[in-house]
């Protein structure tokens, strides 16, 4: 082993530690949440991951944003081929350790190649419209300064990566590299030409080596940004929920008890088990969904951006849910895990993190999941709140209260009696022709 | 050739049971439909298409009660879950099987979340109804009565993005007028009319607008004369809008069920 790949042995072994460090912390909060839904229906699953998630269909819902999303995102695949065949050659101290698939190296690296060029100029028509144009998306309550740096950082990272990318292909090209196709970069060997071969290979090594470590950082800042999407993405397109987006899901601990009030023969099914909070008041009341979720949210703003709510001046904010969300989780969290579901911080996410009136703003009207690129679904988990709002506290707006006692009274939502529920038919006639 | 006004005798499902008939739809006119002033209009002119078509139908009359939707929206899901098995043992008791409703917000519980508690049922909207008789001949429209009114959809929430419904409206919307024109929103692009989730019944959050306006706005906006709808809640709130414009000569709400029937004359 040489001492390149016993240092480059040794960086990625750092990489993968702290990596897998995160990955428990962040992932391990799942065991704090609740069971929902079964991932049953896998084809089904697999083929709306290949339509949403790789097909970009959802994100090109805005045609301009979404053009450059899905180049960044289809150059990110193509790109992570060849950044396989660097961590081989890393290890294995090989050069293109790739080569031997001839025709289909050819592809791999043509691909690479232009798509290197086509994310960085997408990379840079972002950081320009993130910079210097004012977009009304990227505002918001929920939109805190690092929200900003974050998208910021990423995008310079994505940028040096492309840059570095280049830089090894036309030091690679220069040093007269026989192996794989390149259809763009070598329009800057001219600039090259003067350079000496000690230079050519230090471009060569110094491109090789910031690419790999940069992808190394990359993959260890994005769990703690926003950008974990990268990775979320599409397992959680993959989990979606496939129901109708009108679909709201039964609370079977309800059910039981409605079961035996309406019919106190029936066997009490729950008999012997807690039936525990109604609703989500707090971050263990989510569901396994809910947080991946929030882990997934990518703070794009298209879900407020065509909330009715939003729109008409409301607080309420869908993306802000899960902000909150992963915000609460990262707080309460630890404790919950370390001193057990006792643990109490004199806080919770409905309330301190989210207020009714955010809630009580909802339509329900799936716009903001309809837009969503990554299925995340919003009012569900705003009508749960809503549930532990009207079942644990009965903290509706009075309008609601009237409603409820109406329905209960009268079965109608207003204050009309049951008898009169043919009033529209009488005197109703109909033309016919004579004959 | 003289038209004449007969009665309309609407059949009632506990009627119909003791006399041992069973239709094949139950139609389930709502709340709305039954007390809203303005959506009884709607239920009339539905229940006019019904019988002149001759379907095999009947109501449940003072036997319907509230499918608990707006209830579950609201998070009394115990009130929901109540009104929804009283409903779903109505049902058993007519052997129900099929159900048509005249707002998506029933048509949506019905569908898909009944089943849960165990009431299955073949669920149709109105308009996808008519739009199934349409193209079954069994509805001949007239398209000369609204050929030169501009007609501008608007899509109820729990049809369109809830539930996949886009064209059964726009099918029938089509043939009554050849000039169906487009809100910029339209489709699961479309915006709320602010009455869903339960907003109906309660006052609306400070905000510097009502949802209603923005989206009676963006009707006027198209500068349709006929503003068409699906839905009792989408009709108040949108009739509300163009009251509160001043607009209501320049653009008129109509459900389309109120279209059809005038397309068809009765």
């Amino acid at each position: 082993m040489t001492i390149k790949s016993l240092i480059f042995l040794l960086v990625l072994l750092i990489t993968l530690g702290i990596f897998a460090w995160t990955m428990r912390r962040v992932f391990g909060f799942f065991r704090l949440t609740k069971p929902a839904f079964k991932a049953d229906r896998i084809p089904e699953r697999l083929l709306l991951t290949l339509k949403v998630a790789i097909g970009q269909s959802k994100i090109l819902r805005m045609p301009v944003s979404g053009i450059l999303h899905a180049l960044v995102f289809w150059g990110f695949m193509v790109i992570t081929v060849g950044s396989i065949e660097m961590v081989i050659d890393g290890l294995a101290n090989t050069h293109r350790a790739l080569g031997f698939l001839g025709p289909v190296y050819d592809f791999i690296t043509g691909s690479g190649d232009i798509m290197a060029w086509v994310v960085l100029l997408s990379i840079l028509i972002f950081l320009v419209r993130r910079l210097f144009l004012k977009v009304k998306r990227f505002k918001g309550v929920e939109m805190k300064p690092v929200s900003k740096y974050d998208a910021n950082m990423a995008l310079s990272i994505i940028g040096l990566l492309m840059v570095s990318l280049i830089g090894l292909n036309l030091g690679y090209l220069g040093l007269d590299g026989k192996e794989g196709a390149y259809p763009l970069t070598p329009y800057l060997l001219p600039s090259i030409e003067k350079w000496n071969a000690h230079q050519v290979l230090a471009l060569h090594e110094i491109s090789w080596w910031s690419h790999i470590l940069l992808i190394f950082a990359f993959a260890n800042i994005l769990p703690y940004s926003k950008h974990f999407h990268v990775f979320m993405s599409l397992p959680n397109v993959f989990l979606s929920r496939l129901e109708p987006l009108g679909y709201l899901p039964n609370m079977e601990a309800v059910m039981n008890e409605v079961k035996l009030m309406m019919d106190p023969s029936a066997a009490p099914a729950a008999a012997g088990t807690e039936v525990g909070r109604f609703g989500v008041k707090d971050v263990e009341d989510t569901h396994w969904k809910n947080y991946l979720d929030a882990l997934t949210c990518t703070e794009c703003g298209r879900c407020t951006s065509v909330c009715p709510a939003n729109i008409t001046g409301k607080l309420l904010s869908p993306r802000k849910i899960f902000i909150d969300l992963r915000a609460r989780m990262k707080a309460k969290g630890p404790g919950l895990l370390k001193e057990g579901p006792g643990f109490d911080d004199q806080q919770s996410l409905v309330g301190d993190y989210i207020s009714a009136e955010e809630l009580w703003a909802c339509t329900t009207c799936n716009a903001c999941a309809q837009e969503c690129p990554l299925n995340i679904n919003h009012p569900t988990l705003i009508v749960d709140m809503r549930r532990y709002l009207v079942m644990e506290e009965a903290a509706a707006p009075s309008g609601l209260n009237a409603m409820f006692t109406n329905i209960e009274n009268n079965g109608a939502p207003w204050q009309y009696s049951p008898e009169d529920r043919l009033r529209w038919a009488e005197g109703l006639s109909i033309k016919v022709k004579a004959s | 050739m003289e038209n004449e006004r007969i009665p309309v005798n609407v059949p009632l499902m506990a009627e119909l049971a003791s006399r041992g008939e069973h239709p094949e739809y139950l139609f389930w006119v709502g709340c709305a439909g039954a007390f809203d002033d303005r959506y009884r209009k709607v239920t009339q002119a539905f229940t006019r298409i019904l019988t002149h078509c001759g379907v095999s139908f009947a109501v449940l009359g003072p036997e319907e009660t509230c499918t608990g939707d707006p209830a579950r929206r609201a998070g009394n899901e115990m009130l929901f879950q109540m009104q929804a098995m009283m409903n779903i043992s109505t049902f058993s008791n007519y052997n129900i099987r099929k159900i048509i409703t005249i707002c998506p917000h029933c048509f949506n519980t019905f569908k898909n979340e009944y089943p849960d508690l165990g009431g299955r049922y073949e669920v149709v909207h109105h308009t996808q109804f008519l739009r199934d008789l349409m193209d079954q001949g069994i509805l001949n429209l007239d398209p000369s009565i609204f050929s030169d009114k501009r007609i501008v959809f608007h899509d109820p929430c729990y049809l369109g993005r809830g539930n996949g419904e886009y064209e059964a409206p726009r099918v029938l919307l089509n043939r009554i007028s050849p000039a169906l024109t487009e809100m910029p929103r339209n489709k699961s692009k479309a915006l709320c009319c602010g009455a869903g989730g339960a907003q109906m019944f309660k006052e609306a959050e400070k905000g510097t607008k009502e949802v209603f306006m923005e989206r009676t706005e963006e009707a006027l906006g198209t500068g349709a004369e006929i503003i068409a709808t699906a839905c009792p809640f989408c009709m108040t709130m949108l009739t509300d809008g163009l009251k509160y414009s001043n607009r209501q000569e320049d653009m008129k709400n109509y459900d389309i069920a109120e279209l059809v029937a005038d397309t068809l004359g009765l």
